[in-house]
């Protein structure tokens, strides 16, 4: 790993600034815009890390919801325990470990394959929980806590910085070297003497702890949780098209995601509270259509018109 | 050509800003309403939320708006979609009150949802009188948010409800004492299940078969089968609604021949009469109304004129029931007090469509209607915790 020069010790400073803005939300804003916060804040993180993963490998894991339903279920059982505090690392170890099993059975398929485990994962652990509930006779769980809106959004957003950190550093690491190889062609990389099923699994475990802390975190805030609300399918199709339409090739890629998309699910569900789905369906075609690289594309593009044209001037 | 077509625009546009103008004079109020118009709970909010929340406030308008202090209100809904999503339910209840600035916000619909709307409720002070809520926990949930209040009831007044109607068609011998029942591997149904299990073996009943099958099986002739080979007295089901209809659908193909057959969540949805015709005569279902009270006939009439459907014989009238609780007791507080509302609706007794409604010291309401029956076409209350009006249940006839 090189050494940082003055221009990363310039863009860190710049990040550390930007979530202390961030940060003020709470005080800054009504009940709502916080809400909204806490909307933005939690698909950055499950964007964000998801990306980490799919974005160099290509891989497209529809497996968020049940990494996020197991965290919010470590909380509902666990709080009745142990203080909230220990449950987070829990629900991160919990996730971590199941992403790996996942991915021991999984990662050696590819394309379609894994697109398809992954959805069925998030069915196949509600119905186990629905089921060990039928054997013990639990209904759905209450996490009655004195945990509020705004410690849920400090939480995510310090899960949020953690989660660039961690995507920065593997970035600069033999780890994300690998996964680039990858990548671009998997036979080349085992070729190169890469351990492709290894550095897979060792990613792959990153969203799955990320999205079952996610979920710990926002149990307080369902206060009632149950299968059919915890693993919502819904979800992992949100945090794909997220990342998608900020683009996975930079880090910042999928918060420029998750903010337009935010605010255009919030404008669709006021003005058209009777046709959402509808028109959520519809932007998903137009941005696979029109933004194909997402915004990061765009952006990008916009960078190099303007470099050339300086050359010509 | 152009400029007259404009010119013809711009005069029905201010023909129309003109004849709308009387309307304005009154002041509007706005009324905030969420909850699911996609996601799995759309279809039982179609049934038992929406039609009231539109029924309702036409009732209100209709009768001159609302009176608050000396001031008279139009009412006028503002309607969200949760898409069956716990976080958007919130979401939705912060933007009627930031943002819409809504005076009256209705309460959410299901268990889930209105548990997770609590809070934000709690924290802006609404009043909430949910009532398609079933909780046994109404005790800790009123200590934790003092402005919620339960009507629905909960698993255990309601297992007890089909244990007492079962032993009278036992004791006047219209049945036997061996039992089938079954349960929908979810939340409700397995909640239900384990209240009922002991519950019928203390009361002398013998359970000859017993299943649980997943929420979404498509294909139930396997679990009627097996229960008819089991030949027992009773089938009980702790169900929700594709498996209401599933089930009895096959209890028919198959014959069952049983004295008395319950079916949980939708037997008492105007479409399960009208997918089965008579065949319903004599089943049993959750909830039940006063069918034959003058209350609810003027409501069912009013709901079918004003929405163009019927409402169910459970959930239906107590929803509308909790918002008139909610409008008598902002008029007789007059004014927009939240807290001096929540102060009246503990203190005090309210007529509504299914009758009185008194809380407990808990916020619970503790008369509600457990069990229903299908009798001539109605689906009537046959047992409930202090309802007036239920009638006798009757012997189960064979399958026609």
């Amino acid at each position: 790993m090189s050494a940082l020069s003055s221009r990363d010790w310039g863009n860190l400073a710049l990040c550390a600034i930007a979530l202390a803005i961030a940060a003020c939300l709470p005080w800054t804003a009504g009940a709502y815009g916080l809400s909204i916060g806490v909307t933005i804040a939690m698909y950055t993180v499950l964007a964000t890390s998801w990306a980490l993963f799919s974005g160099p490998t290509h891989y497209i894991s529809l497996a968020s919801a049940a990494f996020f339903g197991v965290g919010t279920y470590v909380t509902g059982i666990g709080i009745q325990y142990l203080p909230y505090w220990t449950l987070l690392p829990i629900a991160g170890l919990s996730g971590a470990v199941m992403a790996a099993l996942v991915g021991l059975a999984t990662l050696r398929l590819s394309g379609v394959y894994f697109v398809i485990f992954t959805l069925g994962l998030a069915e196949f652990v509600r119905q186990i929980i629905t089921w060990s509930q039928n054997i013990s006779g639990t209904k759905g769980i209450y996490v009655l806590t004195s945990i509020g809106e705004m410690h849920i959004y400090w939480q995510l957003l310090g899960l949020a910085a953690l989660v660039w950190l961690l995507g920065w550093l593997i970035g600069r690491s033999r780890l994300g070297f690998a996964l680039r190889i990858i990548g671009d062609d998997e036979a080349v990389a085992r070729h190169s003497g890469i351990d492709t099923a290894r550095a897979k699994i060792l990613l792959f475990m990153v969203p799955g702890a990320v999205a079952a802390i996610t979920g710990a975190m926002l149990a307080p805030r369902y206060v009632y949780i149950e299968p059919s609300l915890a693993f919502s399918p819904m979800l992992s199709f949100q945090v794909v098209i997220m990342a998608l339409l900020g683009g996975t090739g930079r880090l910042w890629g999928p918060l420029v995601g998750v903010v337009p998309f935010t605010f255009l699910w919030e404008a669709i569900s006021v003005s058209f509270p009777n046709q959402t789905t509808l028109l959520l369906g519809v932007c998903f075609l137009v941005i696979v259509y029109l933004l194909p690289k997402g915004f990061v594309g765009l952006i990008d593009l916009a960078a190099r018109r303007m470099r050339s044209a300086e050359g010509y001037a | 050509m152009k400029r007259r077509t404009f010119t013809r625009l711009a005069a029905l546009a201010l023909a129309a800003g003109v004849a709308g103008a009387p309307a304005m004079a009154q002041e509007v109020l706005k009324v905030g309403a969420v909850a699911p118009k996609t996601g799995p709970l759309a279809g039982g909010a179609a049934v038992s939320y929406w039609p009231n929340v539109k029924l309702w406030i036409n009732d209100v308008n209709g009768r001159g708006g609302l009176r608050v202090g000396g001031k008279t209100y139009k009412l006028e809904a503002i309607e969200y979609d949760d898409q069956t999503n716990p976080g958007e339910t919130i979401k939705a209840v912060q933007r009627l009150v930031d943002q819409d600035k809504a005076k009256i916000v209705l309460p959410p619909y299901s268990t889930g949802l209105n548990l997770a709307a609590a809070p934000i409720y709690a924290r802006y002070g609404l009043p909430m009188i949910t009532s398609t809520a079933t909780t046994d926990k109404a005790d800790a949930l009123s200590a934790q948010f003092p402005n919620v209040f339960i009507t629905l009831g909960g698993a255990k007044p309601v297992v007890q409800g089909v244990v007492d109607t079962m032993v009278k068609l036992r004791d006047r011998g219209d049945i036997g004492k061996k039992l089938a029942m079954v349960n929908v591997a979810d939340a409700f149904g397995i909640e239900l299940m384990n209240e009922a299990k002991p519950a019928f073996k203390k009361a002398g009943f013998e359970l000859v078969y017993e299943t649980s099958y997943p929420l979404g099986t498509q294909d139930l002739s396997p679990v009627m089968k097996a229960a008819k080979a089991a030949a027992p007295d009773a089938f009980i089901a702790w169900s929700y609604p594709p498996d209401t209809f599933a089930l009895t659908e096959q209890a028919i193909v198959e014959d069952l021949k049983v004295g008395a057959f319950f079916t949980a969540v939708a037997t008492a949805f105007p479409a399960y009469a009208g997918r089965f015709r008579t065949a319903v005569d004599g089943v049993l279902g959750i909830g039940g109304v006063n069918a034959d009270g003058e209350a609810f006939k003027a409501y069912a009439k009013r709901h079918e004129e004003v929405t163009g459907a019927k409402p169910d014989y459970w959930a239906s009238a107590m929803v509308y029931s909790s918002f008139q609780v909610l409008e008598k007791s902002i008029e007789a507080v007059g004014s927009f007090d939240n807290a001096a509302i929540i102060k009246h609706i503990k203190a005090n007794s309210f007529d509504t469509v299914i009758g009185p409604i008194k809380f407990d010291g808990h916020n619970n309401n503790p008369s509600f209607w457990t069990v229903g029956q299908w009798q001539g076409g109605v689906f009537k209350g046959v047992a409930s915790t202090g309802r007036d009006g239920a009638v006798d249940v009757k012997k189960k006839a064979a399958w026609k």
